[in-house]
């Protein structure tokens, strides 16, 4: 049988793709051809000329990599965690972080309304985390499993031991701040826990850019090296929005300058993460991820632009505030997002280690 | 029972391999076990699947048919622990000639690739390493098994696997893989796939036995002509220290669905916590200087 008789007999006309030859005589809807992405292709130099690659290095000795799947299936099996429970814990964790030390501070400049509105958004935003990360696991009656050891080697086994410090902290804060006036006990531990919440909080904030990166999800652990400081800044950026939104004008100066650093830190350290991520930065800007991301940078500028010009306004500091609230969640969401498309298409996890394994292979320059 | 906690200090991908179950802290262990997968003698018969699935109580993973060759399994998952992967190519095998027509065009050939796929049972085990309740473990015989009275369905180690083996049970909640029937292993017996595969394409021993076996195989294939056979996951200076379970390809990794050159997760780990705490170092001091420099 010779290539010319597998002409198509059932009307449909493959789609022109140069380079991918299906090698399948028989499939699911008929004769061959005629489902061409399904098919298997042969070694790494048979892939299908595909789009154009981002930010080729003119310099680069590394040859282009081509792409070759089973099937187009996924490498990896991706994240089993609910968007809700898990983007939603990376952004009211990184909030109550940062809005707890924000508070201390608050309340050593003798800024009492906005102390006491972040510590009890500090808790509020703790307590809900929990219950989204004890409803996320598949067995939420062992929730208590998670202090069954403590492992570096865990990002998640140390931050159930950090959250194990702060929530406690968090929730004896809050309630030394709304009863402190009635019970003595509380007034006296009141700021004991408020220094133990605001040096766990950013810890808090931090870590889960550690949880995240340290999985084989594209997205998340090629941006190990900046992740960090794109949740702190994330978080900061929502604190100081909290305290925006929440605290009047008057009190409100230290969460303005923290909001509009962190939104700053924020835009700055997530730009620089998808710049040097190399492919699965593509993953940030399709779908879902795509549209969340962009809605976090427009939101944030936002925020940043009105945190800084309605200074004596009320109206649009609470505005910007909230901004500054919404254009993080939106950050948390879209990483999130971006994870889990870079863990469906198995082009992520192939081409960057073909080209490491290239790279490695061939020769150096010089 | 082995020690639950590692020191990060301890992690083998950064600290250098020893045996798996020594650095575990096992003592007075068996030798290393695991799979050597020979794909170039697999006829696709699906026995090892399905004796998987028989030994070890695995529910079925879906009656779906999926056009994908003869592969209707789909890939490794909570309820899938051996796969045969199925790909058909229009490439010769080697300078074997088929028995149908011959018109002269080259390449006209049809070569169907067979693999039976399983968990790597890794040296640098990522689903092993963040594991936060320790119900992944390192057994006697330097393999990984989840303790399922133990794991409370974080799902932490499924995006953590380079190779998409471990999977979250949906209706039990809890993560699920090959134990290298550590059951069968602990009385003397080998694991229920490779007992009953009819060709011996899986072949079960000692790691060290294996590696070798394998070497003089991928050696005899090439000299036959097939130039294309390679091993897979044999060398311990791989991404992931070796895996216990390796393989022989006829084709590139990701032509069966496997990666070409995984990496463990944790062996960036060390930086991951670093960088962390100069962030949660840099908030906190952010923080404290922002909120008390200004006068307003």
């Amino acid at each position: 049988m010779s290539s010319t008789d597998h002409a198509p007999t059932n009307g449909h006309v493959p789609a022109d793709r140069p380079g991918r030859r299906s090698g399948s005589d028989v499939t699911r809807d008929g004769l061959r051809n005629i489902r061409p992405d399904r098919d298997a292709l042969v070694g790494v130099n048979a892939g299908a000329p595909r789009r154009e690659r981002r930010r080729r290095d003119p310099q680069s000795m590394v040859p282009d990599a081509t792409f070759a799947s089973y099937y187009g299936r996924p490498v990896l099996n991706p994240p089993t965690w609910a968007p809700l429970d898990i983007a939603g814990y990376l952004f009211l964790g990184g909030l109550a972080g940062s809005s707890s030390a924000l508070a201390a501070v608050a309340a050593f400049r003798g800024r009492r309304r906005l102390a006491t509105r972040l510590e009890l958004g500090a808790a509020g935003a703790i307590g809900l985390s929990l219950v989204a990360l004890v409803h996320d696991l598949g067995r939420p009656a062992r929730f208590v499993n998670m202090l069954r050891v403590l492992k570096p080697t865990s990002p998640m086994s140390v931050g159930s031991w950090l959250l194990s410090l702060y929530a406690p902290a968090a929730f004896g804060t809050a309630a030394a701040a709304v009863l402190g006036g009635r019970l003595r006990l509380l007034r006296r531990l009141g700021p004991v826990a408020r220094a133990g919440a605001a040096v766990t909080g950013p810890a808090v904030a931090a870590y889960t850019a550690v949880l995240i990166a340290d999985t084989a999800v594209p997205a998340w652990h090629e941006g190990h090296a900046e992740l960090p400081f794109v949740f702190v800044g994330s978080a900061a950026s929502a604190g100081g929005g909290l305290g925006l939104l929440t605290a009047p004008v008057a009190e409100a100066g230290p969460a303005r300058r923290v909001g509009v650093a962190g939104g700053a830190v924020e835009l700055a350290a997530s730009r620089l993460m998808r710049r040097r991520m190399g492919l699965p930065a593509e993953a940030f800007e399709q779908g879902r991820a795509g549209a969340l991301m962009k809605a976090s940078e427009a939101l944030t500028v936002a925020g940043v632009a009105g945190a800084v010009a309605g200074r004596r306004s009320r109206v649009v500091s609470a505005l910007s505030g909230a901004c500054l609230l919404a254009g993080s969640a939106c950050q948390r969401f879209g990483i999130f997002h971006a994870g889990v498309q870079s863990a469906e298409d198995p082009r992520y996890t192939v081409e960057p280690q073909r080209e490491r394994a290239g790279a490695a292979a061939a020769p150096g320059p010089g | 029972m082995a020690p639950a906690s590692t020191p990060l200090s301890l992690l083998s991908s950064v600290r250098g391999h020893g045996d798996p179950a020594t650095d575990t802290g096992w003592e007075d262990h068996p030798p290393r076990m695991g799979f050597f997968t020979d794909t170039s003698i697999c006829i696709g018969c699906k026995a090892c699947e399905v004796a998987c699935k028989e030994w070890n109580h695995v529910p079925d993973d879906g009656f779906s048919f999926t056009g994908m060759s003869f592969d209707n399994t789909g890939g490794l998952g909570a309820d899938t622990w051996r796969h045969v992967a199925f790909v058909e190519q229009r490439k010769p095998l080697a300078d074997q000639e088929a028995n149908t027509q011959h018109d002269g065009v080259a390449g006209d050939e049809l070569r169907w690739l067979m693999a039976s796929d399983v968990c790597k049972h890794c040296t640098d085990a990522a689903c092993l390493d963040v594991c936060p309740t320790g119900a992944l473990f390192r057994t006697e015989f330097g393999t990984v098994v989840v303790q399922e009275d133990v794991c409370n369905g974080c799902g932490y180690c499924v995006p953590a696997c380079p190779y998409g083996v471990i999977d979250q049970r949906k209706d039990d909640g809890r993560v699920w893989k090959c134990t290298l029937c550590y059951d069968r292993l602990g009385v003397g017996m080998e694991p229920a796939c490779a007992k009953a595969c009819p060709t011996d394409s899986i072949q079960f021993g000692p790691l060290e036995e294996l590696r070798v076996r394998a070497d003089q195989r991928v050696t005899e294939l090439q000299a036959s002509g097939l130039t294309d056979a390679r091993l897979y996951g044999h060398d311990p200076h791989d991404g992931v220290g070796g895996a216990g379970a390796f393989f022989l390809l006829l084709d590139e990794p990701e032509v069966y669905g496997l990666p070409p050159d995984p990496v463990v997760t944790t062996r960036d780990l060390p930086r991951m916590w670093k960088r962390a705490a100069v962030a949660a170092g840099g908030l906190l001091a952010g923080i404290v200087a922002l909120g008390i420099g200004g006068r307003s």
